[in-house]
């Protein structure tokens, strides 16, 4: 399971977690998050710029 | 003012960081004079025996702040970077936004009582909701203050302070659509160049309040649920809205549920002229990946008349603002590069209720921002060839 964050406001999504209020409930792939889903907090960056947690 | 932001500009180099102090630190005290404006309303018609300054929230709008734009003027000095972190994690400047809303409220509970009690006349009553309608619509803004933080407390202070105007999707569309879409055709709140303010007010009215219904029903749906619950925050917080009408019409009257009405009307009216503001004629261009190129300092409006910026909590550095959402007011930058509208909020919003007065003032700006390409701006689409027949470009 990974973790990817959004580079301007740090939102991390964990596919452990998933978001549920986000409508992806835990385990939720990340390739199952659409393209086009911008980031929850910030609303600035879009799912395929958030970068991969080390 | 000029002579105060050079001396800080000069304190960038030399200060010791820990030795920094924000300027306007006590200043933000100044934006809870918005919502007691009614009572200072209230105050003056008792002193003078006018009834006439019942529309004290007006005068304060169109007359006060835009001669404050132009007495105080400008501060561009930016708190530096080393001590952001501290200026956002400091939580007196928190309780200034908090503060505004139970003076918000109090207020409406008084405009109210003398809806209903004081023998005002029709006239007077007019004034009143004018003056608590702008508590409202400024209170829109400490709303955006709040609605952008992650706390969920924030969050919910935000749909309370929209409930006096009804606009409770208003913190859906916001974060989640406009911040999308900014500067570009697809978002109904940037204004286009030859779109006058009274075009724009439907279309952003309207638009937002579909999208923001869009986007709540695709959260939802992708867990296959229906728009219609109380889990989507559109209807929670019309809720509030409903609740807090009814609650005051059933304890004054119904001599009350048509003020309210207005004044939430005149409120978010005031929000999307500010709104009209912020991105006029602004356009992110398409990559060739046919994703927009990301929001710059370039796609917003700026200003940095002080008296405007205390009021609006630095709204008005709109370019940091777009570029960090979640950072707090106190900490947000002004740049020289983003383009600069020619005076204060104040003013601007004046200007705006006139378009043939703000084509002049602002046409030729987005003109000169795009170095005299026209088709590098959002033009209004039935406006596009007068536009540009206007700018000396074949269409």
């Amino acid at each position: 399971m990974t973790v990817y964050v959004c580079p301007e406001c740090e939102y991390a999504f964990d596919e452990e977690v998933g978001d549920p209020r986000e409508g992806f409930p835990a385990g939720t792939s990340w390739s199952e998050v659409p393209d086009d889903w911008a980031c929850p907090d910030c609303g600035v960056r879009d799912k395929v710029d958030f970068e991969k947690a080390p | 003012m000029s002579e105060h932001a050079h001396h800080h500009e000069h304190e960038h180099i030399e200060f010791n960081e820990l030795d920094w102090t924000d300027p306007k630190r006590h200043a933000w005290l100044l934006g809870l004079l918005v919502p007691v404006i009614p009572f200072i309303a209230w105050g003056l018609v008792e002193a003078t025996g006018l009834g006439a300054f019942w529309f004290f929230g007006p005068v304060f709008l169109y007359v006060i702040m835009p001669a404050l734009d132009t007495a105080i003027g400008k501060d561009s000095a930016n708190p530096p970077d080393s001590v952001l972190k501290r200026l956002e994690g400091d939580r007196y400047y928190r309780f200034c936004t908090y503060a505004y809303i139970p003076l918000q409220f109090a207020s409406l509970i008084g405009a109210c009582w003398f809806w209903a009690y004081g023998n005002l006349s029709f006239v007077e009553s007019l004034g009143l909701a004018l003056t608590v309608g702008l508590v409202g619509g400024i209170g829109i803004n400490t709303a955006h203050e709040l609605g952008h933080k992650r706390p969920a407390m924030e969050k919910w202070l935000s749909k309370v302070a929209l409930a006096q105007t009804g606009y409770g999707h208003f913190f859906i569309e916001h974060n989640r659509g406009h911040h999308v879409r900014v500067a570009t055709p697809e978002d109904p709140a940037s204004s286009r160049l030859g779109e006058s303010f009274w075009r724009f007010l439907p279309r952003t009215v309207w638009g937002s309040l579909t999208s923001a219904w869009h986007l709540e029903s695709e959260r939802l749906g992708r867990s296959g649920g229906s728009p219609f619950t109380l889990r989507n925050d559109i209807l929670n917080a019309w809720v509030m809205t409903a609740v807090l009408l009814g609650g005051l019409t059933a304890v004054f009257g119904w001599v009350v549920l048509p003020w309210l009405i207005f004044q939430a009307v005149y409120g978010f009216s005031l929000l999307e002229v500010v709104n009209y503001l912020e991105h006029y004629g602004l356009l992110r261009q398409k990559r060739d990946d046919g994703r927009y190129e990301r929001t710059q300092p370039e796609h917003s409006w700026n200003s940095d008349n002080v008296s405007s910026n205390v009021l609006l909590y630095h709204l008005q550095r709109h370019s940091d603002h777009h570029a960090h959402p979640l950072r707090r007011f106190q900490a947000l930058r002004h740049f020289d590069e983003a383009p600069e509208l020619p005076s204060g909020y104040g003013t601007m919003i004046l200007i705006a209720l006139f378009p043939p007065v703000w084509r002049r003032v602002m046409d030729h700006r987005v003109l000169e921002h795009y170095e005299g390409d026209v088709t590098r701006a959002n033009i209004l689409p039935a406006r596009r060839e007068k536009v540009m027949r206007k700018f000396g470009v074949a269409a």
